[in-house]
């Protein structure tokens, strides 16, 4: 039951996204690209969960690692994103000039 | 409960900034609404589960959040798909250390270890992206493909024996699934570059929603299935583009060089002066940017010669990109942002494509085998059914190009040797400027 609550859900967000990318103009699919790379940084979260319940050392020195990519694929990616975003935005400021 | 429904919302706020992105000028927004969600659900992660080791998470945290900040804000605009490329394979890395530790810890199923094979074929396959769009690597070596065959095989027999001896073999598991990635992306290059990259974010994407399968985590699996989604349509449209089915760009001929003999007539040559003056007297001019202007970080001097034309002599400038142009997917958009060119000025090839016949002038810089006409006529070129953009309509075409050399897919353009073609022969930011010195 669990697993196909779970395979439903999967299912959905495949809908979703399907409608949502298509939708997305190909002038963005740079940050498109560089923002889901953030995105699939949440793999941090299970990564937090796994160290932060653990007394196993050598889980914990792997699962620190993970952490650590983790988060600086996130935090990476938004930044990257945020730099391809800014030189679109510049130049609605420029317009209205 | 309460963490479950945070989740939920950051889930719903990250879909939402995906949707924002229709728009450029909602796409800021977006952004933001993307950070939050993503920070909310970081923090009650952080809140909510953490039982021992709070220091070593918080410092891992730390360590990998300015590490982040700090790389991606000193790369340089023109080293963005390799940034791109290198945060991926981090990311499949981080997956794959995530089931290194579930598996050491938990009866081995069949999703765990593929959720390992994905993350770490992520890896090494984004190292490999990352060292050619670097320049550190310059090959595509075709014959790897076969090997990758071989150890694709071998890896479907190391996975079985892994699973069944609960945890034997793994150092051959993870040396197997290592050389598959490099010899996966190894014979691929040049302009199948931007379906590789695609390809490898929606595999990261995929390795995510695997991890949410396990651990039962819906945020996960939303927001896996967005980026795998994502990077498979992005994947979709850019062999689209290029008329190449996702097989032949993975599994590629060796591409023969054309004997450039074989052409008739002779290209025109002209110099920076005649485009400057043609430019000038011109009412219409589409430019089409390709690699080639990136690589030669052409895209300043073009905003100057676009200024000046349409300033100084009243021209309607307007820019035409091919999705497939440049090494990532709207590698040419950011890279036109990044000059200022006025979003309103540029157009993606549905919407200007009817243009070029009222077009005075066409400015191909950088870009070749997305003007080819062979693409239409020629039933046994490998372009053939390609899209193209319609240069060969416009009344003179500057190509400005590097050498009278095939493109990428090795088919001679003959646009190149028709009469109202003047080729531009140098380096595209050099020649640019001249113009501009000239209209001066």
């Amino acid at each position: 039951m669990e697993t196909i609550y779970l395979l439903t859900i999967l299912i959905l967000a495949a809908f979703l996204g399907y409608f949502t990318v298509w939708r997305v103009s190909p002038s963005l699919h740079a940050p498109l690209m560089s923002a889901t790379n953030a995105i699939s940084g949440l793999v941090v979260l299970g990564a937090i969960i796994v160290a932060g319940n653990t007394n196993n050392p050598e889980i914990l020195t792997i699962s620190l690692m993970a952490v650590f990519l983790g988060i600086l694929n996130l935090v990476g990616g938004l930044v990257v994103t945020l730099r391809m975003l800014e030189l679109f935005k510049k130049k609605d400021n420029r317009k209205n000039d | 409960m309460i963490s479950s429904l945070i989740y939920l919302l950051s889930a719903f706020l990250i879909v939402i900034s995906i949707d924002c992105m229709s728009s450029p000028y909602r796409a800021v927004r977006g952004y933001y609404i993307s950070a939050v969600a993503m920070g909310l659900a970081l923090i009650t992660c952080i809140a909510t589960n953490i039982n021992y080791n709070a220091h070593l998470i918080t410092a891992a945290l730390l360590a990998g959040g300015g590490i982040g900040i700090w790389f991606a804000l000193r790369v340089e605009l023109s080293a963005l798909p390799q940034m791109v490329a290198l945060l991926n394979g981090i990311g499949g890395l981080s997956s794959s250390l995530l089931m290194w530790c579930v598996a050491t810890h938990s009866h081995i199923n069949f999703i765990i270890v593929l959720c390992f094979v994905i993350g770490l074929i992520t890896f090494s396959g984004s190292m490999v992206a990352f060292a050619k769009l670097h320049g550190w690597m310059h090959r595509n070596l075709s014959w790897t493909k076969w090997l990758s065959l071989i150890l694709f095989v071998l890896l479907c027999f190391v996975t079985w024996f892994y699973i069944e001896n609960d945890g034997a073999g793994f150092h051959a598991l993870v040396t197997i699934v290592l050389l598959l990635g490099i010899c996966l992306t190894m014979p691929i290059g040049g302009a199948d570059m931007p379906v590789v990259i695609s390809l490898l974010n929606s595999f990261s994407g995929w390795a995510v929603v695997l991890v949410g399968l396990l651990s039962g985590d819906l945020l996960l699996i939303i927001t896996g299935t967005l980026v795998g989604t994502s990077g498979t349509i992005l994947s979709y449209i850019m062999s689209k583009a290029m008329n190449r089915p996702l097989l032949k760009i993975i599994w590629p001929k060796k591409i023969q060089k054309k004997q450039e003999d074989n052409t008739d007539g002779i290209a025109k040559k002209g110099s920076p002066e005649e485009a400057a003056f043609i430019m000038s007297n011109a009412r219409k001019i589409i430019i089409v940017p390709g690699f080639g202007m990136a690589a030669a970080h052409a895209q300043q001097a073009l905003k100057s010669m676009t200024d000046i034309l349409s300033k100084k002599y009243g021209v309607d400038v307007k820019y035409a990109i091919h999705p497939v142009a440049g090494r990532m997917p709207g590698h040419m958009n950011v890279l036109l942002a990044e000059a200022q060119v006025p979003y309103e000025n540029v157009y993606s090839m549905a919407d200007i494509n009817s243009e070029f016949a009222s077009a005075d002038v066409a400015y191909v810089i950088g870009a070749n085998d997305v003007t080819n006409p062979v693409a239409k006529t020629e039933v046994n070129s490998p372009l053939y059914g390609m899209p193209i953009l319609d240069v060969e309509k416009a009344k003179t075409i500057f190509f400005v190009k590097r050498s009278l050399g095939t493109g990428y897919s090795g088919v001679d353009n003959p646009l190149f040797y028709a009469p109202n073609t003047i080729m531009l022969l140098g380096d595209a930011k050099t020649i640019t400027e001249e113009i501009v010195k000239d209209m001066e």
